[in-house]
């Protein structure tokens, strides 16, 4: 950090996160970040299913019985959600780097529409998946 | 010592890394593809998770499904890789522990990358026999 020269008024520093007022272009902010943490792990998910596959029949049963064991469909349904947020926040960066979609209704209402996207087609395709299941 | 120094001598070297533009560009260009192919990842999860391990097999048989897995890797490992690096440079100020996460980062991300790809490859040009 560079230090003030002596005698200069103390340079105002940004609020902390603990004094902002909420709202829905800062949860969006956060909520990409914390989705892009989820996305990390459960594309290790994958990887470990790759490695259950190429490992053989037993191992691949073993690797989907966790997977499809209620907790693993929470932390499954999780990463539904959240890859799905993180690709519509994606989206709205992208669109951001054209120098598109700055103004503050539409970054407001691009950040709902990102939550609920990401919720509603999350539950839409759980829904067909669990309702089509034979069992 | 310092008040011989002009605003611009305590200025340099505080401000861009000179690198980075690669970094920016490929993240975005990762994003990009990831569009498509986790929209076609998700799909594709829902109906495997039917098939058990024979139809697993015989889905990643197709060279579209095992090309399209093995990019999915390639462009998903690479965009966390530069992902998870920018949360550690954000919030991980020593600089041994930074330089240690980063490197775990890397680790984990290129591992990743290349036992999903060695897996694919084998699963699809054996037919999963072991």
């Amino acid at each position: 950090m560079a230090e003030a020269a002596p005698g200069a008024r103390p340079r105002p520093l940004s609020p902390h996160l603990m004094h902002w007022r909420w709202h829905i272009t800062m949860a969006a902010s956060i909520l990409t970040r914390v989705t892009g943490v989820g996305s990390y792990i459960g594309l290790l998910l994958v990887a470990g299913w790759a490695l259950a596959l190429a490992s053989g029949r037993d191992a691949y049963e073993a690797y989907m019985g966790l997977l499809g064991s209620i907790p693993g469909q929470v932390v499954l349904f999780g990463f539904t959600v959240a890859v799905f947020f993180h690709l519509a926040a994606g989206l709205r960066h992208l669109i951001w780097d054209l120098g598109k979609g700055y103004q503050l209704r539409t970054a407001d209402a691009s950040a709902w529409a990102a939550i609920i996207f990401s919720v509603v087609v999350s539950l839409a395709l759980w829904a067909v998946f669990l309702m089509g299941a034979p069992q | 010592m310092t008040g011989y120094r002009t605003p611009l001598g305590r200025a340099r070297g505080l401000g861009s890394a000179h690198d980075g533009v690669g970094r920016f560009i490929g993240e975005r260009v990762t994003a990009v593809a990831l569009l498509f192919l986790v929209t076609w990842g998700v799909w594709s999860a829902f109906t495997l998770a039917r098939g058990g391990y024979d139809g697993a097999v015989h889905w990643i048989a197709s060279p579209i499904n095992a090309a399209l897995l093995a990019l999915l890797a390639v462009a998903g490992f690479l965009h966390m890789r530069t992902g998870m690096a920018v949360i550690i440079e954000d919030y991980i100020d020593r600089p041994a522990t930074r330089a240690l996460l980063l490197l775990i980062n890397a680790f984990v991300c290129w591992g990743g990358l290349a036992l999903s790809v060695v897996c694919v490859l084998k699963v699809a040009v054996t037919g999963g026999g072991t």
